[in-house]
């Protein structure tokens, strides 16, 4: 898997809605089979719901360590960085997932730590095909040049969820493969990954089995 | 040609008045319906519409006024907080018979409340909420792909109408994401507007001021011969197994999502349930109500809100049946279980 391939540092940005929260906890989940300090961190400044706290019970059982805001989740919406997100710069033993807020708004939290970020980090650009505003590669590669402008810092390789919710099907997300290699040629990037719920059974190289929580009834 | 997207219920609505012509649109920040007005800030400067973040929600709906004045579709949005500072300008529109569609993602109430989904705004949206004797169409989508459909129907309707019409909607929905099919060519019809002003077009004049109350009266006379009009031809109610329902559950929005799982359940224990779910909450479908109430022993009213909804229930049955309520508030939901143990007690009550 594309696991060895990782820096110390692995950072989840892209597009509001493609997906970063769900994959930073599955990330960090997966990398704690292999280690022993997995941190998840949410630097989410734009999204008041569906944060990295909504997996807590998961990665609670799997040994995860989660730094988040004591705002998150609560009706409280002032953007705040929880106080230990530091540590993951500091503490050189620890592989840290880092879960930024969507687009370049989000990305503007990350510039006060653009210095840390220069080493042995992974960057990665999240992308779903099936959003309306990244539906084409040309918008998607406009997309991240905001996102890296605003955070300071360069993305490294692709991770395309492309997705449709719960009605995905594999045709779905085999449709979307000449999409992300578009946007890795626009872009000069490698795909990472293309994750894929688990529940679809599609295997091979390429694919990343990932689960997903729904919450909603019907 | 249709495609599929995926997609917020915010987003849906902005993507929805798009397609139906809405070039204009004025907001102001309020969670959680920032995503409809984010949507909208990337969207329309491109193909040559106006977003404008207003100073406040008393400027943006009044910009709406404006606007429609002018004879252009036309939107804002807000949430529950929001939308109590837009109720001014909701009687002006009103009082000038002028087309607009307002969005409110209802979050718990009172006061600043939570930012959690909430019903609460009920009474506001559908017993008039600003001063004086008005109406406004009020739609309550239950899925992202009817927040788009609605938001399209919601445009026509203010036109055909020339009055407010607004989409009732909760946090719930305008968050959540959903597989949704965009139908290529569903552009609805934005008409000519042969009362709208403008410099060209001679003297035309909107105005809500009257300096004889005569004149005011007759103005109000005319205008609820359209309410009248809009109350016999547009109710929109579902049903889910309801025809032949004992307990029949009055359910809107996300709350009527929950509530078919409570129904199936009650099924599932040979409970004869079913769910008559107001798709208009103004005109409330006292038809469909009145006609449940052959068949039905009970009533429960599950709602978001302590009780508000209810009292429509009751008044389009006559109170002829026992109504109970089943309500979580503050931005708490109610689970399928307590609907379900609802229809249960209603079961009971009709038996007594």
């Amino acid at each position: 898997m594309f696991l060895d391939g990782l820096g110390r540092i692995i950072l989840l940005a892209g597009h509001y809605g493609s997906g970063k929260t769900t994959l930073a906890a599955n990330l960090a989940v997966e990398l704690r089979k292999t280690k022993n300090r997995v941190t998840l961190c949410d630097l989410d400044i734009v999204n008041p719901y569906f944060r990295s706290i909504d997996h807590r019970e998961w990665l609670d059982e799997s040994g995860v360590r989660l730094i988040s805001s004591e705002l998150a989740g609560s009706s409280l919406e002032s953007p705040g960085f929880p106080p230990e997100a530091a540590s993951v710069f500091d503490d050189e033993e620890v592989t840290a997932v880092i879960d930024v807020g969507g687009d370049d708004r989000g990305a503007l939290a990350l510039g006060r730590y653009a210095e840390q970020l220069r080493q042995n980090t992974t960057v990665l650009l999240v992308v779903n095909q099936y959003r309306p505003l990244s539906a084409d590669a040309e918008d998607t590669c406009g997309i991240c040049r905001e996102i890296e402008s605003a955070g300071r810092f360069r993305f490294t390789g692709i991770i395309n969820n492309s997705n449709l919710g719960a009605e995905t099907t594999k045709e779905d997300v085999i449709s979307s493969l000449p999409y992300a290699e578009e946007i890795g040629k626009q872009l000069g990037l490698p795909i990472t990954a293309c994750a894929v719920d688990k529940r679809l059974g599609l295997t091979g190289k390429t694919f990343w089995p990932i689960q997903i929580k729904r919450k909603w009834v019907s | 040609m249709s495609k599929r997207i995926l997609i917020k219920g915010n987003e849906a609505i902005a993507e929805a008045a798009i397609a139906s012509g809405c070039r204009h649109f004025f907001g102001y920040p309020i969670t959680p319906q920032n995503e409809l007005a984010a949507h909208m800030s990337r969207r329309l400067p491109k193909i040559g519409g106006c977003y404008l973040q207003a100073e406040s929600e008393v400027a943006a709906i009044n910009m709406v006024y404006g606007a429609s004045a002018a004879g252009v579709r036309c939107m804002t949005s807000s949430s529950s907080p929001g939308i109590s500072l837009k109720t001014e300008g909701l009687s002006y529109l009103a009082g000038c018979d002028l087309p607009a569609v307002v969005i409110n993602v209802q979050r718990g109430g009172p006061g600043l409340g939570s930012i959690q989904p909430s019903q609460a705004d009920y009474f506001q949206a559908v017993k008039g909420g600003g001063h004086g004797d008005y109406r406004m169409i009020v739609l309550a989508p239950n899925s992202v792909q009817e927040m788009y459909s609605h938001t399209c129907k919601a445009f026509d309707l203010a036109d055909q109408y020339r009055l407010t019409v607004m989409i009732l909607t909760d946090g719930f929905l305008g968050q959540m994401m959903e597989p949704m099919t965009v139908e290529s060519g569903q552009l609805t019809v934005d008409s000519e507007k042969d009362w709208a002003v403008g410099g060209k077009r001679g003297k035309r004049i909107v105005n809500s001021l009257f300096l004889k109350p005569a004149d005011l009266e007759k103005s109000n006379l005319e205008r609820f011969e359209r309410y009248k009009l809009v109350e016999e031809s547009e109710p929109l109610h579902e049903g889910y197994m309801l025809d032949d329902a004992e307990i029949v559950v009055a359910a809107y929005g996300a709350t009527s999502r929950i509530t078919r799982n409570a129904i199936d359940e009650a099924r599932s224990q040979g409970v004869k349930a079913g769910l008559l779910r107001p798709v208009t909450v103004w005109p409330f479908p006292k038809k469909a109500f009145a006609k449940a109430a052959e068949h039905a022993r009970a009533f429960v009213s599950a709602e978001m809100s302590m009780g508000q909804m209810i009292e429509d229930v009751e008044l389009a049955i006559r109170c002829r049946r026992p109504v109970l309520l089943c309500s979580r508030v503050g931005g708490m939901a109610p689970e399928p279980k307590q609907i379900f143990d609802a229809i249960l007690q209603a079961d009971k009550e009709a038996a007594r």
